[in-house]
């Protein structure tokens, strides 16, 4: 689920660390990171060791058998519906988010900045079962605004790729006004000033300034909201099951047996083909990160 | 570039309960570079944001010209501003800040690089059209702002304490930079600032603004040596208050007579206003003036000063005079025979000397 938690990435000048010379500096500096080299190597470098050796065993042999099931059929289609829903959900939550924080950081009433940033802390990292309760007990097939409202009789249905979309975006938006305020509140007004002072209209200042400004920010917020919802696992399960093809379902499945037993192997390869779609997000998002950001350097 | 005449007709803008203008009444003429000076909160800002469309006034109107701009959006008129700090686009280098205007205007890639390079090379920066403002030290990219605000040629040229987050020296030599540029483009110049002696350095006049009204305007010269108000006289220099007594014409001080200047206050006893240059001092041990202190200055020394009744006085010396007038020594004090502004009396004596330069 998307419990990922909200460091901004950095959207603004900062100070150059000051370098260190030599390298008894150097070896001080990586007995520092020792700690959290050692929580990593052991949080998730066995894990992932573990994963590799698993997807590319097939009848204790090498093979790479459980990586091409997992490409094929259900389990692609599956695969695909999960860049799918979070491409959509990081797309349109980074877009509402970046208008809602806009919007939230240009009023100049505090309380109402101070609760919208406070209700996006909290929603940023509401997810699982109990957000699914919420969204079915209220826009479910018998949730309360479904029966007032009739929307049954209109075709609605929240068990759906949409409605799934829906309730990812409930804590996608809020994920990302806590990730871009910050990066608003960096525009200095005498940018503005200073651009209407050379003639500039307000679309012609956010065309040339602002949303350049923005762009490291901004896709540093898109890929947070792709890696939260391509992750997200049991929000879908407790809601749709097996309705909409995700790839977290289809794991589980394979492992739990749901479906066939001996796949684990299989969710193995699955989770394989994540790690490796979360490695081809980010080989476009450095380069576009980097291009965006050239001027920080 | 030929300058425009700007007017400031009862200008008037409110800030909540804060009043910033209170019918501000100024011309500045075509050419000219004028100074508004004055302490924070004063409406000297206010003012400038005026002109450039960032503020409009509750009443009272801005003329460039003679041609009322008060309503006109900011992205319409024809005046170049430089802020006080952090203005650059922080994604776009030297070359394309300055050209921004043009960009806009969609003037030709060609033509505005040649632009810049003109005038990155007026502003003394040939070589750094590449590199990111914060690639450029604060006085660079002040030059770099002040380039893109002549980028379009305005009529008038607006500077809103542009030099106050640089550092001593820089400041200095920027001013001085500003003040040749601006001679030779004669371009008309409002220059806000809150540093008496940058304003008293480079401006044609300096108009000393108090709680949005102007004080008084006037070249540098006589807002200095001819103050029309006590307050311009602190705010400019620094002033010795000394107790006096009107009669007639003439007010007693320090056991001399000197003619008024100015406004007299109805009680006779008054605050006598003397710069601590127009008092002499000579090394007498007769003399009934002890020296209390000391602090040398360079080309000069002040000198502190304890006067027969009790009274401290301040007295700018040349160094070498000073050299025998250490803490503890007697000396003769006289003034200045000239006329003095006198202000009503403050409180006490022993506090009304100003320790600030």
């Amino acid at each position: 689920m998307a419990e990922t938690l909200t460091t901004a990435p950095a959207g603004l000048p900062a100070e150059e660390p000051p370098k260190t010379g030599g390298s008894r500096h150097r070896a001080k500096g990586w007995t520092a990171a020792l700690p959290l080299m050692l929580f990593v190597g052991l949080a998730f470098g066995i894990p992932a060791i573990a994963l590799l050796g698993g997807a590319f065993t097939s009848d204790g042999s090498l093979s790479t058998a459980n990586l091409t099931e997992s490409l094929q059929g259900a389990y692609l289609t599956a695969l695909l519906g999960s860049v799918k829903l979070s491409a959509l959900v990081a797309v349109a939550g980074a877009v509402l988010g970046t208008f809602l924080a806009q919007a939230v950081v240009t009023s100049r009433f505090r309380a109402l900045r101070e609760a919208v940033l406070t209700a996006s802390g909290v929603l940023a990292n509401f997810g699982g079962v109990p957000l699914a309760f919420a969204w079915i007990a209220t826009l479910g097939n018998s949730g309360v605004l479904t029966s007032r409202l009739n929307l049954g009789d209109h075709g609605w249905s929240l068990y759906s790729f949409w409605g799934l979309a829906l309730v990812y975006l409930y804590f996608s938006v809020p994920l990302m006004v806590l990730v871009v305020v910050p990066a608003l509140d960096g525009l200095r007004p005498q940018w503005r000033e200073a651009a209407q002072n050379n003639g500039a209209s307000a679309w012609q200042f956010w065309r040339y300034v602002g949303i350049p400004v923005l762009t490291p920010s901004l896709l540093g917020g898109v890929v947070l909201l792709f890696g939260g919802a391509f992750a997200a696992y049991a929000t879908a399960a407790a809601m749709v099951g097996t309705v909409v093809p995700l790839v977290t379902l289809q794991i589980a499945d394979a492992l739990t047996g749901n479906v066939l037993i001996g796949h684990e192997n299989v969710a193995l390869a699955l989770s394989f083909d994540m790690i490796v779609v979360a490695g081809l997000v980010m080989a476009v998002y450095l380069p576009l990160q980097r291009r965006s950001a050239r001027w920080l350097r | 570039m030929n300058g425009a005449r700007v007017e400031f007709r009862g200008l008037r803008r409110t800030f909540g309960t804060t009043v910033a203008l209170d019918g501000l009444d100024l011309t500045v003429e075509p050419g000219e570079l004028i100074a508004l000076l004055g302490p924070s909160g004063c409406g000297k800002t206010t003012a400038l944001r005026c002109v450039a469309g960032f503020e409009s006034p509750d009443a009272g109107a801005v003329l460039v010209d003679g041609k009322d701009i008060t309503r006109v959006p900011a992205n319409r008129r024809d005046a170049g501003m430089v802020f006080q700090s952090y203005s650059l686009f922080p994604n776009l280098n030297a070359r394309d800040n300055v050209t921004f205007g043009l960009r806009v205007r969609k003037v030709p890639t060609a033509k505005r690089h040649a632009r810049a390079a003109e005038l990155l090379e007026l502003v003394g920066l040939p070589s750094q059209g590449e590199r990111y403002p914060h690639q450029l030290s604060g006085g660079q990219q002040q030059r770099v702002a002040l380039a893109r605000a002549l980028a379009l040629e305005p009529q008038v040229l607006l500077l809103d304490e542009p030099l106050s987050a640089l550092d001593a020296k820089v400041r200095v030599t920027l001013r001085e930079e500003i003040r040749r540029l601006q001679l030779s483009l004669g371009i008309t110049t409002i220059f806000v600032t809150h540093d008496q002696e940058e304003a008293l350095s480079i401006a044609d006049h300096v108009a000393v603004l108090k709680d949005g009204r102007l004080e008084q305007s006037g070249p540098p010269a006589e807002i200095y040596d001819r103050p029309a108000t006590p307050f311009v006289a602190e705010f400019v220099g620094t002033m010795n208050h000394l107790p006096g007594r009107v009669t007639g014409d003439e007010v007693e001080v320090a056991g001399q007579r000197l003619p008024v200047h100015g406004q007299r206050p109805d009680s006779p006893d008054v605050d006598v206003l003397v710069r601590p240059e127009t008092v002499l001092v000579t090394p007498d041990p007769e003399g009934e003036a002890v020296v209390v202190t000391s602090s040398f200055r360079g080309a000069s020394v002040r000198l502190r000063l304890r006067l027969a009744g009790g009274t401290e006085i301040l007295a700018d010396l040349p160094g070498h005079d000073a050299a025998r007038l250490a803490p503890g020594e007697h000396a003769r004090v006289r003034l200045v025979e000239r006329p003095v502004l006198v202000a009503p009396r403050t409180a006490a004596v022993a506090d009304a000397v100003p320790a600030a330069g």
